[in-house]
């Protein structure tokens, strides 16, 4: 059997995976005391490009009440990978794959109280999650607040894959296979607080705080650390090496504002700490403005900062330097901003009087992240080892969707 | 160096302030609920002055499937993740 697969998971840390789930899960179900959602269905295109990586799919969304108290709902969504990105180019060789992940919810409604429950599968070839979400929602003091308290657990099993077929480093490799030596679990848990409380007629407030701890296998099996070495490029590549345990903490605030004209204006604020030694900041503001007949158009700012892990190095100064060893990007320092602007329109679908409202969505973000310590290690030969310029990413962001209300 | 002070993680225990925090939000739904049926609070913004938020445009997280999918987008390219917000004051699965 060759190398492995050369890859890199570009697009994600499979730690990362199932929150990644829980996240798209919650388009499925989003709880609400004393409300069951509405019965709708949505078809969306979605497209990120950046970073020499594509990732672009489906995702289809049915919700349906069953009598007045119970309220179904599923979600199919899909990643179509096509990575060469940076980390692919260094250490492995371009790839292409599929994710495909099913979602099934319940909402069930009595009284002020809503209980949601929800079973998540995803599927990739070396990377297979499992995910089951429990929450109960509460409206109280005259329904002025909303407080939700949740729950959630997930199962990974981690693989890694190989390439069958000797290829050039910088082909894509023609038969991938999973290396039989290597299956890794990883393991999940999640809670969170919500609360939502009217302030006035027009300010809405919103505040979350969530843990998490995840344990076992938490790094990425492609990507590698590097260290400094005599000849070549000035470094030698060596496997990363995390701990096994992670548990993180996030607090947000979220305030949303009715204005005179009719128009929205949010802001909202995120802390994040982890014990990789991760602080992160998320600042956002969002303005969304009805304008002639039918079209509503938002346009937003995002700003987020963060330091890196403690055990995270671009260039390690020489082998085995430390007990727990990363370089993915993920865990480097940086700042990004994210400009968006999206449009909608409401029509009507004359010949389906069950519709009781249609919307055409498309949306359009630009990503821009400056790392700070992150290096663009393919040009070691040109500048030193170490002494390479900082990375820098550009991403676009596009979605497209279509929902009906029936 | 920084590297070097990092501590081998227990590779087999979930952490103990993850169990406490998860007991100490049960503990405070109990005490809402028990609130919410022992006390009668007078609602200041009345149901028929909630005209303007119940407006779709301030809808919390907007269309969900796409606010979902820009925090998957975001979550997979960043080290911090959770407690980004739901519709009704959160989803049990942030």
């Amino acid at each position: 059997m060759a190398a492995p697969r050369a890859g890199t998971r570009g697009v994600r840390l499979p730690a990362l995976l199932a929150r990644t789930l829980l996240a798209l899960g919650m388009a499925a179900v989003p709880a609400l005391g004393g409300v069951l959602p509405e019965d709708e269905a949505d078809v969306m295109y979605h497209s990120y490009s950046g970073g020499d990586i594509t990732v672009e799919g489906p995702s289809v969304l049915i919700r349906k009440k069953v009598g007045d108290n119970l309220s179904l709902t599923y979600n199919y969504y899909e990643d179509m990978i096509s990575s060469a990105s940076i980390d692919v180019k260094l250490s492995a060789s371009p790839y292409h794959e599929i994710r495909k992940q099913n979602t099934f919810g319940a909402d069930f409604l009595h009284g002020k109280t809503t209980y949601s429950v929800g079973y998540i599968h995803s599927r990739e070839p070396d990377y297979v999650a499992d995910t089951t979400y429990y929450s109960v929602s509460q409206d109280m003091f005259g329904d002025l607040t909303t407080i939700t308290l949740g729950y959630r657990r997930g199962w990974d099993n981690v693989y890694r894959d190989l390439c069958a077929a000797p290829h050039p480093t910088n082909e894509e490799c023609p038969a991938i296979i999973n290396d039989p030596t290597f299956h890794q679990r990883a393991d999940h848990w999640g809670y969170t607080f919500g609360l939502t409380q009217i302030l006035t007629r027009n300010l809405l407030a919103n505040l979350n705080y969530e843990i998490d701890t995840d344990q076992g296998y938490l790094a990425n099996p492609y990507r590698q650390i590097r260290y400094q070495s005599p000849g070549g490029p000035g470094f030698t590549l060596a496997p990363q090496v995390y701990p096994g345990t992670r548990t993180s903490n996030a607090a947000s605030v979220l305030l949303k504002y009715y204005l005179p004209w009719r128009a929205a204006l949010t802001g909202s604020y995120r802390f994040y700490h982890d014990t990789f030694g991760i602080t992160g900041s998320t600042l956002e503001t969002d303005y969304m403005l009805p304008a002639w007949k039918g079209w509503i158009f938002d346009g937003s700012v995002r700003y987020y900062t963060q330091t890196h892990a403690s055990f995270y190095s671009d260039l390690f100064p020489y082998a085995n330097y430390s007990n727990f060893q990363a370089r993915d990007r993920e865990l480097a320092a940086f700042d990004s901003w994210t400009l968006g602007v999206g449009a909608s329109y409401e029509f009507q679908v004359p010949q389906a009087p069950w519709i009781h409202k249609s919307t055409a969505n498309i949306r359009y973000d630009r990503m821009m992240i400056d790392y700070k310590d992150f290096r663009d290690a393919l040009l070691a030969a040109q500048y030193g080892a170490g002494n390479e310029p900082l990375y820098k990413l550009d991403a676009n962001i596009l979605e497209v969707f279509l929902s009906i209300w029936y | 160096m920084r590297v070097r002070q990092v501590r081998r993680a227990r590779q087999h225990e979930v952490e103990p302030g993850a169990r406490r925090c998860g007991a100490a939000l049960l503990a405070a739904l109990a005490l809402a609920a028990g609130l919410a049926g022992c006390t009668s609070v007078e609602p200041w913004v009345k149901p028929y002055e909630r005209e303007h938020l119940a407006d779709p445009i301030m809808a919390l997280r907007g269309e969900s499937i796409a606010a979902t999918y820009r925090d998957h987008v975001f979550e997979t390219r960043e080290g911090s993740h959770g407690a980004t917000g739901a519709v009704g004051g959160g989803c049990g699965c942030n």
